[in-house]
């Protein structure tokens, strides 16, 4: 069984900008992937590759066994392509989107007609199926967009930023039908995300910092290699109580937003030490596990959400690309 | 390349059909551009018409012309609908289908000309109903081919200038330095055969299909145009003017005018091909 996706020491380039720099992984079949990393981290470059919208400069890349340099025909038909600004023609029918883009992936009319309501069910748009696109909310346009490309029942579906721009409610809409239907056809999911939350519903995440790979992973993996749990302790006098702790158990807790915070694995057994030492000085204790930006921030130390460094980036890889 | 075209061919056309259609179904569900496109050539038609009336240029001399500038109008809002398609997102997914560029070009061009044609086909029929169409039906056919012919080279000449444009604005300055002049020098609007201005006529592969038209198409003299003084039709000028400026006989041959607006077509559509074949970061708005 072929990997879904295999990236071999690809390096992308925008004139003198390395976009993508020696990157190399592989993607398994029936996973959920996630490329994670804020704007300008390569992560649309490769988004741009693998769906074959541009060619490889330097390195080798096959999605389901097909050769992205050789055999782009046959990886184009093996995959569904998901794009952020959805690609749905909002002058036509929802139906009439689909029909149009089952032809240009030569299905035959009967099957493509089955096909067209099955999915139009699937993504809960059966009764829509004749409005113009342009009446649709961003989420429902999104949904069209996820039916058409799963018209040809690619075996790899690859989305860029499907949540960006839908409000909350769209959002954990969409993850439903993109569940549903991966429960139904099993196939593999791959998406880029700058959001956290939305890189957590994946199997593994590959985090991307200039370029490079930066962590990967499944989520719960990574964010135990940073340090454990994360206990928190709101207290009056967060400095005394800081050293206090220091001096009693011999850990470096932080002080962090008037707050004590330690990192520790095991972090519920803790919680009754330091309770049981310091009765007076708590006020409030919490136990969380540590978020994909401390992940983030352990392995390329800088914020997520960038300084003005990665803002300077952003900017000049929305004018070239 | 070679090998994408190989495997893909038997299974384009469905492709390009399909996306041929999308562009007749756009357009007639956008009547402003069913209008637009008729509109002015038929205002342009009257006014010039009217205006010259009393010399030589009548009506129907004006009619191949102005039929040549409805199908050059048609087919060129038509294909910059490309830049719509890049910058809505829908080219996108054209892109990454495995529908091969040189589908995705045809598709186009065959859903512009289409259109093109069907607009032509309407301003003819209005010719034929005010003027009286005087053709033999070998050559009503010969004209309608000719016509279609030509729809493909102005469709894919509008797809060639479109390609790598970012909006429709640098499109307004591609049409009043270089397409209406084309159109105004192409022997639709005045004779133009002597002098460095004959050279360009004579190089216009427009000029060709004019002419062809020109041939194919003649009216009925006797019909008279609404409110025309048919007295006026050949008017005293027609001795100063020599006759072969204007005549039939001083046109191409049919011959000349089917192969030169052909080669016109053809080398469009490899020029739409190539420009657009090429993968680069450019293909991306």
């Amino acid at each position: 069984m072929h990997a879904a996706i295999s990236i071999q020491g690809v390096t992308h380039r925008y004139g003198a900008r390395v976009a993508v720099n020696d990157l190399s992984l592989e993607v398994a079949a029936g996973e959920v992937f996630a490329f994670l990393g804020p704007n300008g981290s390569g992560k649309t470059t490769l988004f741009r590759l693998l769906s074959t919208l541009i060619p490889l400069q330097r390195g080798a890349a096959a999605v389901l066994g097909c050769d992205l340099s050789r055999n782009v025909a046959a990886a184009r038909r093996a995959m569904g392509v998901v794009f952020q600004s959805p690609s749905v023609d909002k002058k036509l029918t929802v139906a009439e989107n689909l029909q149009y883009h089952g032809r240009l992936y030569g299905l035959a009319a009967a099957e493509l007609a089955s096909r067209r309501d099955e999915l139009l069910a699937a993504v809960g748009l059966a009764d829509r199926a004749g409005d113009r696109v342009e009446t649709l909310s961003g989420g429902m346009r999104r949904r069209v967009e996820l039916a058409k490309c799963m018209l040809h029942r690619p075996r790899l579906l690859l989305l860029d930023e499907p949540s960006t721009g839908l409000d909350p409610g769209a959002r954990s809409d969409l993850w439903h039908y993109l569940s549903r239907l991966r429960q139904q056809d099993g196939t593999t999911i791959v998406l880029t995300t700058h959001l956290l939350d939305e890189a957590d519903r994946a199997d593994r995440i590959a985090i991307m910092h200039r370029g490079a790979l930066a962590a990967l992973g499944a989520p719960d993996e990574l964010r135990r290699e940073v340090g454990g749990d994360a206990i928190t302790i709101e207290t009056d006098r967060p400095g005394e109580l800081a050293t206090a702790i220091s001096d009693r158990f011999g850990v470096q807790p932080a002080v962090v937003d008037g707050a004590v915070r330690l990192e520790q694995p095991e972090g519920h057994q803790w919680i009754p030490r330091l309770v049981e030492a310091f009765p007076a000085d708590v006020r409030t204790i919490t136990l969380g596990k540590p978020t994909l930006e401390d992940v983030f921030i352990a392995r390329t130390g800088h914020r997520f959400f960038g300084g003005p460094n990665d803002s300077r980036e952003n900017a000049q890889e929305s004018q070239e690309e | 390349m070679d090998a994408e075209v190989a495997v893909a061919t038997a299974s384009s056309w469905p492709a390009i059909l399909a996306l041929a259609q999308r562009e007749l179904v756009r357009f007639f569900r956008q009547r402003n551009r069913v209008f637009g496109a008729l509109g002015q050539p038929i205002i342009f038609w009257l006014l010039f018409s009217e205006g010259f009336r009393g010399q030589q240029f009548d009506y129907a001399y004006f009619f191949p012309g102005t039929l040549v500038m409805i199908l050059l109008f048609t087919a060129i809002f038509a294909t910059i609908t490309v830049i719509e398609d890049r910058n809505e997102g829908f080219l996108q997914a054209v892109l990454v289908s495995p529908a091969p560029r040189w589908a995705m070009v045809l598709g186009k061009v065959l859903g512009g000309a289409t259109i093109a044609l069907l607009q032509g086909m309407l301003f003819l029929a209005l010719g034929a109903a005010t003027l009286g169409l005087a053709s033999s039906p070998p050559d009503v056919a010969a004209a309608l081919a000719l016509m279609a012919v030509l729809a493909v080279a102005l469709t894919a000449l509008g797809f060639t200038i479109a390609w790598r444009m970012e909006s429709t604005h640098g499109f307004h300055a591609v049409m009043s330095v270089f397409l209406l002049p084309m159109w105004l020098l192409s022997g639709a609007f005045f004779p133009g055969r002597q002098g460095w201005l004959g050279w360009i006529v004579t190089l216009n592969p427009l000029t060709y299909g004019v002419a062809g038209l020109r041939r194919y198409l003649r009216f009925a003299d006797a019909a008279p145009v609404p409110g025309a003084d048919p007295s006026l039709k050949r008017p005293v000028l027609t001795d100063a003017l020599p006759q072969a400026a204007t005549g039939i006989d001083a046109l191409p041959a049919p011959a000349v005018c089917w192969i030169v607006t052909l080669a016109f077509a053809l080398v469009m559509l490899v020029a739409a091909w190539r420009i657009a074949a090429a993968r680069t970061s450019g293909d991306l708005k």
